[in-house]
């Protein structure tokens, strides 16, 4: 059914995902290694095979599965790269399927970035969506249940925003569901629609709040997984469709902003980043917006260099969490002597995503300001930078100082178990680390893959007015920072969101379900008591003795064998609705790979 | 290593401290002696050392209004949602 011989690589890590589990424990960590590096593979091998692949028709659909061109190769490439130095920094994890689970998560992302048209688009974007809620199931506190069905109900509305637009877009188009420019300049309800569900994914408020939430939570090792790729998925569908819709300009600055405000407030290192996700993500917001042909190499450079600074953030701060257990700035404090290496390594993602000269941030970040300088969108480009002076006081300085240094508040239990990380987590922080400074020291790394390469050829970072008003924000920020350090003291809060009103709004609900709708139901119960029970249990009595006298002989034989397949059954059965949906998650999966590829 | 090299710049603290405003002192007259304006993208940015105080400023800004912000009753006990 293949039009020629083009492999996914999300189908590589499909199948492989599938086969993990039945593999020889001693097998297990190379072949970790091997499937997301043949994904990668498969990925490098299309460089310059820019074209269309795996058309399946179906019903009166041609479904494009395989749209490779600049744009989906750039987002592909750092999504491939991204899963080997995840999965590498989770290799000491021996529960199967929390790789499973990041393996179908990363299949999704690279679903949406390969794909042609909005059903192949939507399938893969719910795959992303219910493959990483067990991200966050996995980390088996008490809260993460809560925290995951949160996430899961707030991507399901996403989900069905984006539905609705693309039944409408069907309508409207008479059939064509083809995924490119989706024609801001006239947009309509399906536009908006459509464009909330890119918006939900890519936590753009008022649509955010899920991501600190889950975020927070997740695994350590899914963590690493989850801020890479939901949100920069998003930015790249943004990219794709909605490339110069203005209004995406105050959403990306407010997001910047946004998240800069809370990461002050914010009193946990992890949650603290997935804030600055939020933050980081407006700039790419904001490009979109801009949609020059310079800030849409911004905007993928952007996700290319963030992509690999936040997961080395989240690795840094994730290793003190799997060391110590704590990951609240109240609690910790004074490692550098316990955890060195994870200290460097925080510091280089801290450096990058700050845009310090020779870090990968400087050179990405940068394209996004000056192409709004570029079209004299000014007050987008100063409070851009404005941004980034905040980027630079929490992700480089306040994580690092109230982990590494700063006042002492670990108890003596968590200063004892304070060590630098096992080898295979240092050694995923190593790959990014290095290719965070790769990035920022030999441009033409990035720059070659963006998809205008002749325009990004034509800017250069490095010149010495660019140095000279970096240094000078930052090293300032850095002053700004030191003379106020007591007003920045990890204090013991959370910090009430946009969550409120649905994690509120849903206690509402339960009181009006338990209280007034649960009243209504009793009354409604006692009155079929009384009218409709009583004469039903009569003629039950009498059907109760046909039965047992006339029909039981009959049936007893099947009765059994019913029985039998019955408890067959129950033993797949745990009782615990997160297992059921894995189950038919992934029923769902091996089908459809099933009818697409047999 | 890294954990001696820390050590010895701790151990010396007020000296880094004041290199440190040596270091910023010496940005500020390079960036208004000797760095051309001609990437400059609006007339402010020619006011010599306009970005140093952009970056102190906004780092000032957003500390005070973010604390003002979270101290409306954003920031709130850890077991505001358990109760």
């Amino acid at each position: 059914m293949i039009n020629d011989l083009w492999l996914h690589p999300a189908l590589i890590l499909i199948v492989g995902a599938f086969i993990l589990p039945f593999l020889p424990q001693w097998l297990k960590r190379p072949y970790l290694v091997i499937v997301p590096t043949l994904a990668f593979l498969s990925v490098l091998s299309m460089q310059g095979q820019h074209g269309t692949f795996g058309v399946i028709s179906f019903l009166d659909q041609n479904l494009i599965f395989g749209r490779v061109d600049s744009l989906s190769m750039v987002f592909a490439y750092i999504m491939t790269l991204m899963c080997i130095i995840g999965t590498i920094y989770g290799l000491h994890v021996e529960e199967d399927f929390q790789h499973v689970a990041a393996w179908l998560y990363v299949a999704g992302s690279l679903g949406v970035i390969f794909c042609g048209d909005y059903l192949v688009l939507f399938l893969f974007w719910e795959l992303m969506a219910f493959a990483s809620v067990f991200l966050v199931w996995f980390r088996r506190r008490p809260e993460s249940l809560a925290v995951g069905y949160r996430y899961l109900l707030v991507h399901t509305a996403g989900g069905l925003a984006l539905l609705a637009g693309l039944v409408l877009r069907y309508q409207a188009t008479g059939g064509d569901l083809s995924f490119g420019p989706i024609g801001v300049g006239s947009p309509s309800l399906s536009t908006y629609l459509i464009l909330i569900g890119f918006l939900l994914n890519a936590a753009v408020p008022p649509f955010h709040a899920w991501l600190p939430d889950a975020y927070g939570e997740a695994t350590v090792s899914g963590a690493v997984f989850m801020c890479a790729f939901t949100t920069k998925t998003a930015v790249y569908a943004l990219a794709r469709a909605f490339a110069g819709m203005e209004i995406l300009v105050p959403l990306g600055v407010c997001m910047a902003l946004y998240g800069v405000v809370y990461a002050v407030l914010e009193n946990d290192a992890r949650r603290l980043l997935a804030y600055h996700i939020i933050s980081q993500v407006g700039y790419m917001v904001a490009g979109v917006g801009i949609g020059t042909e310079l800030a849409i190499n911004g905007t993928c450079a952007h996700a290319f260099a963030h992509i690999l600074y936040k997961g080395l953030l989240f690795m840094g701060c994730g290793s003190v969490l799997h060391m110590t257990g704590k990951s609240k700035f109240s609690e910790l404090g004074g490692l550098y002597k316990k955890m060195p290496m994870a200290f460097v390594f925080t510091m280089i993602g801290g450096l990058s995503i700050s845009a310090f000269p020779l870090f990968s941030g400087f050179v990405s970040k940068a394209m996004i300001v000056a192409s709004g300088f570029e079209v004299h969108n000014y007050w987008a480009a100063f409070l851009l930078t404005l941004a980034s002076a905040g980027t630079f006081l929490h992700t480089g300085l306040k994580v690092p100082y109230f982990i590494w240094f700063g006042k002492n508040n670990c108890s003596q239990e968590t200063w004892d178990k304070a060590a630098d990380p096992p080898w295979n987590m240092q050694l995923g922080m190593g790959i990014a680390a290095f290719l965070c400074i790769l990035i920022g020291s030999y441009t033409p790394y990035l720059y070659q893959m963006l998809p205008y390469p002749q325009v990004a050829a034509g800017y250069h970072p490095y010149t010495a007015y660019h140095l000279s008003e970096t240094l000078q924000i930052l090293l300032f920020t850095a002053l700004g920072f030191f003379l106020l350090i007591k007003k920045l003291a990890p204090e013991p809060t959370i910090s009430i969101d946009l969550d409120w009103f649905y994690r509120l709004g849903g206690r509402g609900f339960l009181w009006l379900a338990q209280k007034p709708i649960q009243w209504a139901d009793s009354c409604v119960s006692e009155g079929y008591r009384y009218v409709g029970l009583i004469p039903l249990m009569t003629m039950a009595r009498f059907w109760s003795w046909f039965d047992w006298h006339a029909i039981d002989g009959v049936v007893d034989g099947l009765a059994k064998s019913v029985r039998g397949i019955g408890s067959l059954a129950r033993r797949t059965q745990s009782g615990k609705l997160q297992y059921n949906i894995f189950y038919t998650v992934s029923l769902v999966a091996v089908a459809l790979v099933l009818y697409v590829f047999a | 290593m890294i954990v001696k090299l820390i050590d010895f710049f701790r151990d010396r603290l007020p000296l880094v401290i004041r290199l440190s405003y040596v270091g910023l002192t010496l940005l500020v007259v390079w960036d208004v002696f000797f760095v051309s304006k001609e990437h400059a993208h609006t007339a402010v940015e020619h006011i010599p050392g306009f970005w140093a105080g952009f970056g102190f400023v906004a780092c000032v800004l957003i500390i005070i209004v973010s604390k003002w912000y979270g101290h409306l009753g954003i920031m709130t006990r850890e077991d505001y949602y358990d109760k």
